[in-house]
């Protein structure tokens, strides 16, 4: 049985489908079979991230209406073997998505991978409660600023709520906070929210903290999730945010912007 | 044959719904005591089951367009699903309307729709239960009779665009989100920080106080009577307190 994650938000552009692509590929480094689902129907943006947008044949609804079988539609990442994409629709309108489609996909997918990573939608309408409904844990992905936190704040509810789990009365789905976008320097100068001003609000378990780092954009260009520039800062708290949810513990960094004596070590910001 | 899964299955339950006592046949005063209750907790009443109670009318010989007072109840989005009280007239109008009309019992009411009537076999009420005030206000949404239900617990966080409802006192060990709203018909119990509407005592219970830990509430109110975090008095915000009412007005009380 695979373990479901969904990376979900609320507001959108807050770097689920970065942190959906980084999160997916650490997992398969790690050797962990692992598939990636995009829920985001008429936008696909998953498989630009990781770069395989041009070998893109069929997709999610089409395996959802039985088009096409999963094995057609899944694609292998080129960077890591145990890595499968299956990308959302650009075509098909989001009606196609349903509960009972998702759930046959899932399940089949079940079978034969340990992680199955969702990147949801933005918004709390139905690509996005499908995401999460089947899921098993919740990266929340949030920006330390009050509008996201307020969504992901919903979402939260959302989650302990409309899910399948919620639905069973099974135990709750798992919710992680994944703060992301992160500057140090603007929490000092009380432009942004800071950890702890998030954590009054959400109090959830941390898995990490992404800092803002231009790496992100490109590696996205580069059609390479950030996990694999393992000199970025993102990167490796991408790395470190796996390791966590992996089990192991890791105090957090990226907090304060000095980097320690590592930093000191090396001089400046990669 | 082997065996295969029935088609329905009837289970019994209860299910919770308001009761609308009227006191006056005015549409015009009906319809602005509604929306002003309404405005008060929109989430909670939008869509909501409502039982029509017309033995105080009736009380009064006071007639009443039945076809009327449904088609205002459906404007201002209730489902009416139900009577009491009715005289023979008013009962044929709602089979007319397809509304199921509840008998009342001559000793302790007894709702067959609603929570109270599963409640009351554990817990019996006095009979006759009319309510002490005489009716300053034309409309109440009050239960028959006034339960003393036992009080529900909840011990996850209450986020953002989540309800609760509780039919007694509501005990609450974790944050109250902005955005979420509570209410209770007894107290509320916040061990945490209350940041999203608390209204308590929803039914008319004046007695009704909320106690919370951590005060940054955006909406509280007890009985109807409510202040906005914009009427908070800063010396009170973020402390833990009680607030309750006195003589109309709420006090809110620093618990030291
Ligand atoms: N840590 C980061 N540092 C800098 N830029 C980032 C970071 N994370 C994400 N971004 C940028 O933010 C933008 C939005 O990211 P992304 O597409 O991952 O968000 P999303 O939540 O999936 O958006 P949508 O809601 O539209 O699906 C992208 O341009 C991305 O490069
Ligand atoms: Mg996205």
């Amino acid at each position: 049985m695979a373990r479901i994650i969904v990376v979900t938000s609320g507001k959108g552009g807050v770097g689920k489908t970065t942190t959906s692509a980084a999160i997916a590929m650490g997992l398969a480094k790690r050797g962990h079979k692992t598939a990636v689902i995009d829920f985001d129907v008429g936008l696909r943006n998953l498989d630009l991230i990781l770069g395989c947008e041009r070998r893109v044949v069929y997709d999610f609804i089409n395996v959802i209406n039985g088009e096409a079988s999963l094995n057609q539609a899944l694609i292998r990442d080129k960077n890591c073997n145990l890595l499968y994409i299956l990308p959302a629709s650009q075509t098909r309108d989001k009606d196609a998505l349903t509960q009972e489609g998702v759930g046959k996909v899932l399940d089949e997918l079940s079978k034969d991978f340990e992680y199955i990573v969702c990147d949801s939608p933005a918004g709390i309408e139905k690509g996005a409660n499908l995401a999460l409904y089947f899921a098993d844990d919740a990266f929340v992905v949030t920006n330390p600023e009050i509008s996201s936190v307020r969504d992901s704040d919903r979402m939260l509810g959302i989650l302990s709520s409309k899910s399948r789990r919620a639905e069973r009365n099974e135990e709750p789905i798992k919710e992680y906070l994944l703060l992301t976008r992160y500057d140090p320097d603007r929490v000092k100068l009380g432009e942004m929210l800071s950890l702890e001003d998030v954590q009054e609000i959400l109090s959830l378990d941390l898995l990490g903290i992404i800092p803002e780092s231009k790496s992100v954009l490109s590696a996205s260009n580069a059609g390479m999730p950030v996990i694999l520039d393992e000199k970025s800062e993102a990167g490796q708290a991408y790395a470190d945010v796996v390791a966590r949810y992996l089990g192991e513990k890791l105090p957090h960094r990226f907090i304060d912007g000095k980097q320690g004596f590592l930093r000191r070590l090396f001089g400046g910001r990669k | 044959m082997l065996n295969t899964s029935p088609a329905l299955e009837f289970k019994s339950s209860t299910f919770f719904a308001p009761i609308l006592i009227l006191y006056t046949n005015d549409l015009t005063a009906i319809e602005q005591t509604l929306h002003e209750k309404i405005s008060l907790a929109p989430e909670f009443f939008k869509d909501s089951p409502l039982i029509i109670d017309l033995r105080e009318l009736n009380k009064q010989n006071l007639s009443l367009d039945f076809s009327q007072i449904i088609q205002l109840l459906r404007r201002v989005s209730f489902f009416p699903v139900g009577i009491r009280g009715g005289n023979e007239n008013q009962n044929q109008q709602a089979r007319a309307l397809f509304i199921p009309i509840d008998t009342v019992r001559e000793q302790g009411s007894t709702l067959m729709i609603g929570a109270e009537a599963a409640k009351q076999e554990t817990a019996p009420q006095p009979a006759a239960q009319p309510e002490a005030a005489t009716p300053k206000e034309p409309v109440r949404a009050v239960p028959v009779p006034p339960v003393s239900a036992a009080a529900t617990l909840v011990t996850q966080p209450i986020r953002s665009g989540q309800r609760i409802y509780a039919s007694g006192d509501l005990i609450i060990l974790s944050q109250v989100s902005a955005g979420a709203e509570i209410m209770a018909e007894g107290n509320i119990h916040v061990y945490n920080t209350l940041r999203g509407r608390a209204l308590a005592g929803v039914h008319g219970n004046t007695a009704a106080r909320i106690f919370c830990f951590d005060l940054q509430a955006e909406l509280i109110s007890i009985a109807g009577d409510y202040k906005t975090s914009e009427d908070l008095n800063k010396q009170t915000y973020r402390h833990p307190v009680q607030i309750y009412l006195q003589n109309h007005a709420l006090i809110i009380k620093e618990i030291a």
